[in-house]
C-alpha cells in the first residue's frame, strides 16, 4: 500500500489540537530578562537625546540602552546583512540594530530596556523620553522619485539601484513598432502587513561558562539565521544554535534577520542572563518588514488578432528605509514571469528601486511573483477589450506551446520552463466554475437591471519556485545558494530518522517528508520520524521559502533514500553470497531473485550495519546516507483561477461569493495537504484585492497598524473553493513534483480584480485599484457615469 | 490582588496585579500555554476559552474578573480516551495548518455548537467571525465545525 498521494492526516496535528506544541512565547527559561523596545515614532529626524534616567528607576528594570551606549558595548562587529545586492552598485546605508544619531523609519530602535516581566518592560519603554530633531519624511514612492527630500539625510537621490532585464532591446523596440494594438497599464502593488497569526519572538539562552549561545526564534530560516547571526556579531558559528520551535505561520514575514535577534543573542552573551522579546501584533507593522511596496507599468503590443507581439514592464519598488535580506530581489523574483504563460517572443523590464522612510519591504507569499501575474493578468483583459476579444479566448490564442502540453520550453525573459499544459487547465476551470452559466446569469441581472452586477474573472498564471539552482543565484547576485539537504538513518531498532534542512511552520513536511519515505525504504510512516529546525539537529539547510521545500528538499531526501538501499542492497547480498545486482527490493524486503526464501527485511540489515558483524570488506558500519541536493532549473506550477464576486452598485461593496481554482503542481504527495495550501494562498491574493493595505500618511506614519483596522479577512469574508488538479510532472527533480505553497496566492489577486472589473464593464471601467474597497468602487462607478450618483 | 478559579478540573490560585489580563495569568502563571495571543485589539480569538460555559476572549478579560470562575482551556478538552469530537473533525478536515490559531478556533467552535448544535455552513462562518486564520482560508475550518455537528458539508 503507497502512502505517497494519499489524503494522509497529518502527524503534527494531535500537538497543536491540545496545546502541547511549544510555540516561542510558550518557552519559559529561569532568569530571563524581558527586552523591549522604545521605537521611533518619527519617520525621518535625528535623535537629539535620549534621556533614560526615569526609566532606569521603574521596578524590575535592570537596564535601558540607548543606541549610542549599545554601539559603544561593541555587540555586534557589522550591520545587518542584506543577502542580495542584485547590482554592484546598489546603495546599502549600514542598518544597525539601533539607530545612533538619524532614524529612517517609524518604529525604527532606538532605545532597549531589560526588566524582570514582560510588563515591566513595557511599563518602562514609556518611562524613555526621546527629543528628536525632524527631517523631512520620504513616505511614498513618488516622493521618492521627486527626491525633494533623501530618506537618508547622507544621500543625494533616493534610488537604491537600477535593474534590466532586456534580452534583445531591437526585437522589443520592433514589435511595439509594428504592432496593430498596443496597451499600456499602471498598477500599484499596495503595501502589505504579512500577518502571520504567530507574532514574531525570539529568546537567547547563553552558557557564560560555556561560551555557546542558543537562540529560539520564531523565524522561518534557522540555518540562515545561524551564519548571518556569526557573521555580524563575531560570535563563533560552532558555538551557536538555533532553534526554530513550533512556528505560528511565516509566509516570507519570519524570513529575515531582525534587530532584535541581534539584540537578544548579544546582551544575553553580554550579561549572562537569557534575553527574550515578544512582538505585538499593533508593533509588527514596524517590527517585521512589509510585503509588496510596487507601483507597475506594463505595455502590451499585439497583432491585429490579439497574438502578443511585445511585453515591456517598469518597476518603481519602494525597499523602505533599508535593505533587509533579500528585499531588493523581490521584484527581481517576478522579472521574469511578466510573459506569464503565454508566448510573447519580445520582452522587456526594468525595475527602480528606491529609498522611502517607511518599514522596509521585503519577501511576502509569493516575493515578486504575484505582482507578475497580477499585472500580465490584467493587461490580458485590458487587451481583450482593446482587440474585442472574449478574455477566454484571447489567452487561449496566446497560450505557450498552443495549450499543448511542452516541456522543458525557453521563454522571452531567458527561463526554461520544466513543463506546462495550459489547455486542459483552462476548460476544466471553466467546466467546474460552470463559465457558461456564470455568464448567463450575469447577462440576465444586468437585463433585469439589477443593482447587484455578477463579475467573473479569469487568471491563467505562471509560478517559478523551488527556489533555486545556485549558479543562477551566482548570475543574479544573491549571497547564497540554492540547494537542500537530507540524511536519512536506520536505527538498529528499524524505526527511521530523516533530518531535513527544511524549516515548517504550518506545511506539515513531518507528515509528507513521512510518506515519500514510506514508500521508498517500504516502511511505515508511523515509523519515520522527521527532524528538523534546530541546528543541532539538522546542521546543514537552507530553510523554508519560495515554496522549496518539496521540490528540493523532498527531493533530496528521496535520494538519500535510494543511497541508503543501495547500501543495505551490498549488506544483504553479503548475507546470502549473492551479488547486489541479484538482490530484489519490495516492500521493505530483499530478496535473492529467484529465491523469495532468501530474504531479509530492511530492518534486520540496519541491525546488522548497527552491529557490524559481517558486513563485506570496505562498507562502512550503520546504515546512513546524506544528499545535498542542488536543483538543476527552477520548477513551474501554473493553473487557472475563476473568481465570482458580487458588486453592490449603490453602496460599492464587493462581495467574493465563488472561486474555482485548478492548480497543476506536479505529481503531488499529499492531495490533502496541496488543497490546504492553496486554499490559504487564494484568501491571501483576495485579501491584497479587496480588503488589506498598509495606510501611511504624508508623515509616514502607518495609521492602521492593528487588527482593527487592517482587514486580514475572517470567515465570514470567503466562501468555499472549488478545487481541481491537473497533474503535469516537473522535469527538474526525480520526483516530477512542483511547489503549490504560493501558487494560491499568485492566481488569486488577478482573478479577483477581473472580476470585479468584469462587473463594471458596462461603464467601461477597466481598471480599479487595490484594495478595491467599497469606497474606492463607489467612487469608479460615479465618475463611470459622469459623476452622478 | 489575589485570585482563585478553576481550569480544567482543577483549582489554581495566584498573585496578580488589577491589570493583569486573564491570558497573562493562565500562560505566564500557570503554565497553561496552549492558549495563544495574536493581536492586540480583541481582533483574533487565538485566546479564545471557556468561562463559566461562554467562549470568552481571555485578553479582553482581567485574571481578577474570573475569581472563582470555572475555565477550560483547549488542554481541557481532550480526554484519557482520545481527543474531544471537535480536535478530531479538524484533524480529519485538515483545519489547521501552523496550529497557532487552532486553540482559540477550537474553543469558539465547540461552543458555537454547545449552543447551535446544527448550523448552516453559513451559521458556522459567521459564528467563527472572531477568530482569525491565516494559514487555511477557513474552508477546511468550516468542514470540520460541520463534520463535527454532524451536519453534511
Amino acid at each position: 500500500m503507497t502512502a505517497v498521494g494519499t489524503r494522509m492526516l497529518r502527524k503534527e496535528d494531535p500537538k497543536l489540537l491540545t496545546g502541547e506544541a511549544k510555540f516561542i512565547d510558550d518557552i519559559q527559561v529561569p532568569g530571563q530578562l524581558w527586552m523591549a523596545m522604545v521605537r521611533s515614532t518619527m519617520a525621518h529626524a535625528r535623535i537629539a537625546g535620549v534621556d533614560t534616567a526615569e526609566a532606569e528607576s521603574f521596578p524590575g528594570v535592570h537596564a535601558v540602552y540607548t543606541g549610542a551606549q549599545l554601539q559603544d558595548m561593541d555587540l555586534w562587529i557589522d550591520a545587518l546583512p542584506c543577502a542580495w545586492p542584485v547590482t554592484d552598485d546598489m546603495v546599502n546605508p549600514p542598518h544597525f540594530p539601533a539607530a545612533v544619531t538619524e532614524v529612517h523609519h517609524v518604529g525604527e530602535i532606538i532605545a532597549v530596556v531589560l526588566a524582570e516581566s514582560r510588563y515591566q518592560a513595557a511599563d518602562a519603554v514609556e518611562g524613555v523620553v526621546v527629543d528628536y530633531e525632524p527631517l523631512e519624511a520620504v513616505a511614498s514612492i513618488d516622493a521618492a522619485i521627486a527626491g525633494e527630500a533623501t530618506a537618508h539625510s547622507e544621500h543625494d537621490s533616493n534610488k537604491a539601484y537600477h535593474w534590466p532585464l532586456i534580452p534583445d532591446p531591437d526585437a522589443l523596440e520592433a514589435a511595439f513598432a509594428d504592432a496593430a494594438h498596443t496597451i499600456a497599464a499602471e498598477f500599484v502593488q499596495q503595501r502589505l502587513i504579512p500577518t502571520p497569526m504567530e507574532p514574531r519572538g525570539v529568546l537567547a539562552v547563553p552558557s557564560p561558562h560555556g561560551g555557546d549561545i542558543t537562540l529560539y526564534s520564531s523565524t522561518q530560516v534557522p540555518h540562515i539565521l545561524k551564519v548571518m547571526l556569526a557573521a555580524t556579531t563575531g560570535l563563533a558559528e560552532s558555538k551557536i544554535r538555533i532553534i526554530a520551535p513550533a512556528v505560528g505561520g511565516g509566509f516570507g514575514a519570519k524570513l529575515n534577520i531582525n534587530p532584535d535577534e541581534i539584540l537578544a543573542a548579544t546582551l544575553a552573551n553580554r550579561l549572562g542572563r537569557p534575553v527574550r522579546w515578544t512582538e505585538s501584533r499593533s508593533e509588527a507593522a514596524f517590527s517585521t518588514h512589509q510585503g509588496r511596496g510596487q507601483q507597475q507599468r506594463i505595455e502590451l503590443a499585439a497583432d491585429a488578432d490579439g497574438k502578443l507581439l511585445g511585453c515591456r514592464v517598469h518597476i518603481d519598488a519602494d525597499m523602505g528605509a533599508y535593505m533587509m535580506l533579500i528585499g531588493p530581489g523581490v521584484p527581481l523574483l517576478g522579472s521574469f514571469l511578466y510573459t506569464g504563460v503565454y508566448d510573447v517572443p519580445a520582452f522587456g523590464f526594468t525595475c527602480d528601486g528606491y529609498f522611502t522612510n517607511l518599514t522596509p519591504t521585503d519577501a511576502y507569499r509569493g516575493a515578486g511573483r504575484p505582482e507578475a501575474s497580477y499585472a500580465i493578468e490584467r493587461a490580458m483583459d485590458i487587451l481583450a477589450g482593446e482587440v474585442g476579444l472574449d478574455p477566454v479566448e484571447i489567452r487561449r490564442r496566446n497560450y505557450l506551446a498552443g495549450g499543448e502540453e511542452f516541456q522543458d520550453l525557453t521563454v522571452a525573459s531567458t527561463l526554461v520552463f520544466d513543463s506546462g499544459h495550459y489547455g486542459p487547465s483552462l476548460d476544466l476551470a471553466l467546466e467546474m466554475s460552470d463559465y457558461e452559466g456564470l455568464r448567463a446569469e450575469q447577462q440576465r441581472r444586468r437585463d433585469a437591471g439589477e443593482s447587484i452586477q455578477l463579475g467573473i474573472g479569469l487568471c491563467t498564471y505562471v509560478e517559478m519556485c523551488g527556489l533555486a539552482p545556485s549558479r543562477v543565484l551566482a548570475g543574479l547576485n544573491y549571497a547564497a545558494g540554492g540547494w537542500e539537504h537530507a540524511t536519512v538513518r536506520l536505527l538498529p531498532t528499524g524505526k527511521v530518522e530523516v533530518v531535513s534542512g527544511a524549516t515548517p511552520h504550518g506545511q506539515g513536511h513531518e507528515t509528507s517528508w513521512s510518506q515519500i519515505v514510506a514508500d521508498k525504504l517500504g516502511v511505515d510512516p508511523a515509523d519515520v520520524t522527521v527532524l528538523h529546525s534546530d541546528t543541532a539537529m539538522s546542521p546543514l539547510g537552507l530553510d523554508t521559502y519560495g515554496s522549496r521545500s518539496l521540490s528540493v528538499g523532498g527531493v533530496a531526501i528521496a535520494m538519500a533514500c535510494d543511497k541508503v538501499i543501495d547500501k543495505a542492497r551490498q549488506i544483504a547480498a553479503h548475507q546470502f553470497e549473492a551479488s547486489p545486482e541479484d538482490m530484489e527490493f519490495t516492500a521493505g524486503t530483499f530478496a535473492v531473485a529467484g529465491s523469495p526464501d532468501k530474504s531479509v527485511t530492511i530492518q534486520e540489515v540496519a541491525f546488522g550495519a548497527f552491529t557490524a558483524h559481517d558486513l563485506p570488506d570496505g562498507l562502512e558500519p550503520n546504515l546512513q546516507e546524506q544528499v545535498s541536493f542542488d536543483p538543476p532549473n527552477f520548477a513551474f506550477p501554473f493553473g487557472t483561477h475563476v473568481a465570482v464576486v458580487e458588486v453592490d452598485e449603490t453602496t460599492g461593496n464587493v462581495e467574493l461569493v465563488g472561486y474555482t481554482a485548478i492548480d497543476d503542481c506536479g505529481n503531488q504527495i499529499n492531495p490533502l495537504i496541496v488543497e490546504g495550501q492553496v486554499h490559504g494562498g487564494i484568501v491571501q491574493g483576495a485579501a491584497q484585492a479587496l480588503w488589506e493595505v498598509a495606510n501611511y500618511d504624508d508623515d509616514g506614519n502607518c495609521t492602521n497598524p492593528s487588527l482593527l483596522d487592517y482587514l486580514v479577512p475572517s470567515a465570514m469574508e470567503v466562501p468555499n473553493f472549488k478545487t481541481g488538479f491537473t497533474t503535469t510532472p516537473s522535469t527538474s527533480n526525480p520526483l516530477g513534483v512542483k511547489g503549490v505553497g504560493e501558487a494560491g496566492t499568485i492566481g488569486s489577486a488577478a482573478a479577483v480584480i477581473n472580476a470585479v472589473c468584469d462587473a463594471l464593464s458596462g461603464y467601461g471601467v477597466r481598471d480599479i485599484q487595490m484594495p478595491a474597497t467599497p469606497q474606492r468602487v463607489w467612487r469608479t462607478i460615479r465618475d463611470a457615469k459622469g459623476g452622478a450618483a | 490582588m489575589e485570585v482563585e478559579l478553576t481550569i480544567n478540573g482543577r483549582v489554581y490560585s495566584g498573585e496578580v496585579e488589577p491589570r493583569t489580563l486573564l491570558v497573562h495569568f493562565i500562560r505566564d502563571q500557570l503554565g497553561l500555554t496552549g492558549t495563544n495571543i495574536g493581536c492586540d485589539t480583541s481582533s483574533c480569538g487565538a485566546c479564545t476559552i471557556h468561562v463559566d460555559g461562554e467562549s470568552v476572549k481571555s485578553c479582553t478579560m482581567l485574571a481578577v474578573q474570573a475569581r472563582g470562575a470555572d475555565i477550560t482551556t483547549i488542554e481541557g478538552l481532550a480526554g484519557d480516551d482520545g481527543l474531544h469530537p471537535m480536535q478530531q473533525a479538524f484533524m480529519e478536515s485538515h483545519g489547521l495548518q501552523c496550529g497557532y490559531c487552532t486553540p482559540g478556533m477550537v474553543m469558539a467552535a465547540t461552543s458555537l455548537l454547545s449552543e447551535n448544535p446544527n448550523p448552516t455552513e453559513s451559521e458556522v462562518r459567521e459564528g467563527l467571525e472572531g477568530n482569525l486564520c491565516r494559514c487555511t482560508g477557513y474552508h477546511n475550518i468550516v468542514k470540520a465545525v460541520m463534520a463535527a455537528s454532524g451536519g453534511a458539508s
